[in-house]
């Protein structure tokens, strides 16, 4: 068994190891999933050196043919009949949402150190989800990708409707059958291409040799976009968000935003465009259109919000329009921002929900106007919390600036396919929210944490314990990383969005 | 302007007396703007929550090194290049690859200007530093105040250094950002966080014209880079691209749609917008006084002396595009004047001395922005007027809120009404402070009077009249405001108990106060346009008699009247007042602008645009999705009755289709 489903079995390993604890053990079931998680990095770590020393060494002999291939594959024939198989491997993108995905469940797991109730199944349901998110990032079967994405967005209803708080039935209900209904569209068209491609294979890449009818790629392309749009917050059915990320518990919102909304994105670039080209030409300037409304709706939204869980999801629903907008932009610098912001915006949100839950569990409110002059008394915290904020307004030097003026510049520099000018109108309404995001958070940071003490009791709180400190470190030394460094991510996205912008130009 | 590529060479294995010659220090120029940085990590990191004290002397030694490395360099660089000075690139890297042919380096670019304000940003903030380890003193941020000096530190070096947009934009950021932080400083009082909220959100604001003119300098840059028969070396992102004939010929051909507006012009007046809202040109204005909550040396530095002359630098760096449009210019000059006026005028009422110094520097910045609008590619006199006036103001400027801050140190009071008599009790202050006040007064032969000579010449024989004549009433209005506070502080009686015991600011305050002032009178006589200059290198001139006497005469005129009104009877002065009436008013509450951009912000922007937005996603879209639930629901348990196993109820839908059909067949035949 090759590295990659490594990547997959590691977690479930953790889960089933979690599960056979007695429940009484709190301090094992914990440990157990800090060191899984923890090996998990490092695996990620081994696997990332292994992928770069073999696409380095690709990138000096294959020149542009090495774009299409993936690294580290493993096939195992699954139902022959159907042409499904055991498909796994690695290019750029995948890689790069699987380092994203590694560091968040282990920071997660570093903050809910203090899970109280029912820490077992807790620990065990989070951990079965991030199995199915690995397998969704690494599966270049169709099928195998579908039955994944099926593990990652289910135990999300338990870990709501059990953990949650406020009203958590309701929103793990909405939650669950928002996402249904995506993941249905995302099954029909599926099945459509499958079907259509006459292969009789779910093989990603033998499948992105076809040819669809230009007729049948209209019809299909919106449906599947649409379906892994739901899962990325595209505007308007972004609404199982908010409700979902303010009732879900810390370590849930961290994964659900920080990762399994990536998913959404994932989808749309990989299967959407890359399949269909000719239906992403023919809608391309719609959805740029939609999430032009994301990005500013969710920003304006944020500014009126009092409950911080919601703020950060609004300004989610803000950051996740940016990854769809450059996936609608259908150039490689707004592809390639696209993915970046998945990275980035994953990491700053998996950051703030882990802050708030640190907050919350101090401070016993989440009301901004409750808050206030916290600074004092936390003063890791406020860091922390304030490179999120300035990585979320889009600051040099951390990593959403990156994403950020790739998605512009690609949205700017156009297409051939669309009209230029609406294009740049567009990108230049998008640019604002540039402005509205340091409205809202030096509105929400600046009162939580500046000012004067807001209530007595607030001057008996404590700043970050050690595992806190662990997990809001490597948090934000990776935007910082990447925000300094973007060479580091953006020669790994690179080659890999190169075969869909290839595709797009109809080239081979 | 070519860039001079220059391979970085190995710096290993030289001899030590070597390690400080002009050579070794060009080859590594990128250390000036990394000391500081390498510093802020350190410091923030590690030092800081162990030792307050080391942390200070550390970040000060840091920024120390720079200011050596940048006066070597400057000695070095002036002196070799005798046929025009050459723009050279002695580092840069590829940070952020768009495309092929389209990526953003980080680099060292070393040219006049850029070297100028090297040596005026290491050695100010060199002294700001050293003034902190006094004035901070016992303050419990004491560590985290060096951290942040030393990120501004480095972040405005950056800035200045940048070879190309994309640097020059994220480091404009940085020094946003670290504005922000020091603005804030004291984070416990209200009126501070809202200081540097607003300060941080109008410069947001302003940066998004420059981000929108940024990507439009990006998508032509890279059509006409990358188009047929160009035969540009680089990157289209660079400002030696960018200011070429090459890419300015093509660039100045794009039309808008607009007849008489071309995309040049758009493109400029957006970038103009960024450099508008750092150097808080009017109507981005209003960040700037309110900045003053920041601790006394972050102001000196900060918000007089550095990072607000940014905005007049990327002008100046952008100064070929400004150039290829008239209209653009016009903006900048027109803006300019405005708000050198503007300023001057609100400077007159105010009685908080920082906020005085605050509108002072508001007026100078205007001064500096209309001297390049009045300039052109051939006579580019303005230009270096323009740059030598930052280069003087910088000093003069930082001095007198170094000077502030020491009487503020020693009286606990911003107002200068509760002030008088500090003449004889703070001696060292009094008379650097005086000096600062005779330079910014533009009195022969302090630094002030050169450069304020040569924009207001600029403007007569550019042929502007009118900006001329702004500019002569402002160099009056600016003598009459810096004398009444000067009178009012310093002279007289001491007008409460504070003033009465205050004492002599400690050494380690004195010594940058002294370098200042002594930077005040030399800067002067530095034969400018021998080394900044635009074009050709021109024709050496003195004084120009004509512009200096009329000058000079404002600047007397606006003494006498200060002396008048406030040196001796306050009578004088409250008569005025009084004689004005709601004008004066009107003038002391800055003209409302605070308010109206509250009132836009708040009852507008929030009201009817944000709050509507967040009621329609709880209602409308999270409506329409719970009304989908609800109809899936309701229908689902009206459908149950469809198949419910009951014969009755088969019975009665049996008996309402029957009646239904009939009913349809009545209507049909009947």
């Amino acid at each position: 068994m090759g590295l990659v489903s490594w990547l997959i079995l590691l977690p479930f390993i953790t889960a089933m190891a979690v599960v056979l604890m007695p429940e009484r053990l709190k301090h094992l079931i914990r440990w157990i999933a800090a060191l899984g998680t923890g090996a998990h990095l490092l695996l990620t770590t081994v696997v990332t050196v292994e992928f770069w020393k073999l696409a380095s060494a690709d990138a000096a002999s294959m020149g542009t043919a090495r774009f299409t291939k993936l690294y580290l594959v493993e096939q195992v024939p699954w139902f022959k009949s159907l042409g499904i198989s055991y498909l796994v491997g690695l290019d750029g993108i995948s890689l790069c949402m699987v380092i994203l995905t590694s560091i968040i469940i282990f920071t997660g797991v570093m903050a809910s150190w203090t899970v109280k109730e029912r820490g077992r199944e807790f620990f065990a349901l989070l951990l079965t989800l991030v199995t199915g998110v690995f397998g969704v990032f690494v599966s270049f079967d169709l099928f195998l990708f579908f039955v994944f994405y099926e593990i990652a967005v289910l135990p999300m209803y338990l870990l709501i409707g059990v953990w949650g708080t406020g009203p958590k039935e309701y929103s793990a209900m909405k939650l669950t059958l928002m996402l249904m209904a995506g993941s249905a569209l995302i099954l029909v068209g599926i099945l459509a291409l499958y079907h259509m491609s006459g292969l009789h294979t779910f093989d990603l890449m033998q499948l992105a040799t076809v040819n669809y009818p230009v007729g049948f790629q209209k019809w299909v392309f919106p449906v599947v976009f649409i379906g892994f749009g739901v899962l990325g917050a595209l505007y308007p059915f972004h609404t199982w968000s908010p409700d979902g990320h303010a009732s879900a518990p810390t370590a849930v919102s961290m994964l659900h935003a920080g990762v399994l909304m990536k998913l959404g994105g994932y989808g749309a670039l990989r299967i959407a465009v890359y399949l269909m080209p000719e239906g992403a030409k023919e809608w391309g300037l719609f959805f740029m259109g939609l999430t032009t409304i994301n990005i500013l709706y969710g920003s304006f939204g944020a500014i009126m919000q009092k409950d911080l869980k919601y703020f950060t999801a609004y300004s989610s629903v803000s950051h996740c329009g940016f990854v769809l907008f450059g996936v609608a932009t259908l150039n490689l610098i707004g592809m390639k921002g696209a993915v970046i912001q998945m990275f980035s915006h994953g990491i700053m949100t998996g950051l703030f929900f882990g802050l708030i839950g640190m907050v919350y569990g101090r401070t016993h409110t989440r009301m901004i106007p409750e808050m206030g002059g916290l600074g004092k008394v936390m003063p890791w915290l406020t860091v922390t919390f304030f490179i999120g904020g300035l990585a979320s307004l889009g600051l040099p030097g951390l990593s959403g600036f990156v994403a950020e003026i790739h998605v512009f510049l690609g949205g700017f520099f156009g297409n051939p396919w669309h009209s230029i000018t609406a294009m740049r109108v567009l990108t230049i309404l998008a640019t604002m929210s540039i402005v509205v995001t340091a409205v809202y958070v030096l509105r929400g940071l600046g009162k939580v944490f500046m000012g004067p003490i807001e209530d007595k009791h607030f001057l008996e709180l404590t700043d970050a314990t050690i595992p806190e400190k662990i997990s809001t470190g490597i948090l934000v030394a990776t935007l910082v990383v990447v925000g300094m460094a973007p060479w580091l991510i953006v020669n790994l996205v690179e080659p890999a969005v190169m075969p869909i912008v290839n595709r797009l130009n109809g080239m081979p | 302007m070519s860039p001079g590529w220059m391979p970085c060479g190995d710096s290993g294995a030289r001899p030590m007396q070597h390690i400080l010659d002009y050579e070794f220090v060009l080859r590594n120029a990128w250390l000036i703007p990394a000391l500081p940085l390498v510093s802020f990590a350190i410091v923030g990191l590690f030092i800081r929550p162990r030792s307050a004290k080391l942390s200070g002397f550390v970040a000060t030694a840091a920024v120390f090194a720079s200011a050596v490395l940048a006066w070597i360099l400057a000695a070095g660089y002036f002196r070799s290049a005798e046929g025009g000075h050459a723009a050279l690139v002695p580092w840069s890297m590829e940070w952020l690859r768009f495309q092929e042919n389209l990526s953003a380096s980080v680099g060292v670019l070393v040219d006049p200007i850029s070297v100028l304000l090297m040596v005026v940003v290491t050695t100010v903030s060199f002294l700001v530093h050293l003034y902190s380890i006094g004035y901070m003193h016992g303050d419990n941020g004491f560590g985290r105040f060096f951290t942040f000096l030393n990120l501004f530190t480095f972040s405005m070096l950056g800035l200045v250094v940048a070879p190309n947009i994309v640097q020059m934009y994220v480091c404009w950021e940085l020094v946003g950002v670290s504005s922000f932080l020091l603005i804030g400083f004291y984070y416990e009082k209200p009126s501070a966080v809202a200081a540097c909220k607003k300060a941080f959100i109008v410069t947001r604001f302003a940066d998004l014209g420059f981000m929108i003119g940024v990507l439009i300098l990006g998508y032509y840059g890279y059509s006409f880079f990358t188009g047929a028969g160009s035969t540009a070396v680089g990157q289209p992102f660079d400002f030696a691209y960018l200011t070429s004939p090459a890419f300015l010929e093509k660039f100045s051909q794009v039309a808008t749609g607009v007849p008489g507006l071309t995309l040049i012009t758009v493109a400029m007046v957006l970038v103009y917008m960024g450099a508008a809202g750092k150097s808080a040109m009017f109507p981005l204005h209003i960040w700037l006084p309110d900045a003053m909550e920041g601790p006394t040396p972050v102001s000196a530095l900060i918000h007089a002396a550095t990072m607000v002359v940014a905005g007049v630098y990327l002008v100046a760096r952008m100064f070929p595009v400004f150039a290829a449009s008239e209209q653009a210019l016009m903006v900048v000059a027109g803006v300019g004047a405005f708000t050198s006026l503007f300023a001057a005028v609100i400077g007159c009422t105010q009685d908080d001395i920082k906020r005085v110094l605050a509108f002072s520097t508001l007026s100078q910045l205007g001064y500096m922005m209309f001297a390049l609008g009045v300039s052109t590619v051939h006579e580019a006199a303005g230009y270096t007027a323009s740059m030598f006036h930052l280069f003087t103001h910088a000093f003069f400027k930082a001095l007198l809120f170094l000077g502030a801050g020491a009487v503020i140190h020693a009286v606990h009071e911003n107002d200068i009404w509760k002030m008088g008599g500090l003449a004889r009790k703070m001696p060292v202050t009094h008379a650097t402070f005086l000096i600062a006040t005779l330079s910014i007064a533009g009195i022969y032969p302090f630094a002030g009077f050169f450069s304020k000579d040569e924009i207001l010449a600029a403007a007569l024989y550019g042929g502007h009249p009118i900006i001329f004549g702004t500019g002569l009433l402002v160099a009056g209005l600016t003598a009459f405001y810096m004398w009444r506070i000067y009178f009012i502080t310093f002279w007289g009686k001491a007008r409460c108990e504070k003033a009465g015991h205050a004492h002599e600011a400690p050494v380690v305050m004195l010594v940058p106060l002294v370098v200042l002032a002594a930077l005040s009178v030399v800067s002067g006589f530095v034969p400018f346009a021998e080394y900044v200059y635009l074009g050709e290198k021109p024709p050496h001139e003195g004084i120009n008699m004509g512009v200096a006497v009329p000058g000079t005469i404002a600047g007397v005129l606006g003494i006498a009247i200060a002396w008048f009104l406030y040196a001796g009877d306050a009578g004088r002065a409250s008569a005025l007042v009084a004689r004005m009436g709601g004008s004066y008013r009107h003038i002391r509450n800055k003209f409302y602008f605070d308010e109206i951009y509250i009132f836009v912000t708040k009852r507008v922007v929030f009201a009817f645009v944000a709050a509507p937005i967040a009621w329609f996603d709880r209602h409308v879209v999270d409506g329409g999705v719970n009304l989908t639930a609800w109809c899936t629901r309701t229908s689902g348990a009206v459908l149950r009755y469809l198949q419910t196993g009951q014969v009755q109820t088969y019975g009665a839908w049996f008996v309402t289709g029957v009646l239904f059909v009939t009913l349809i067949l009545w209507k049909m035949f009947m």
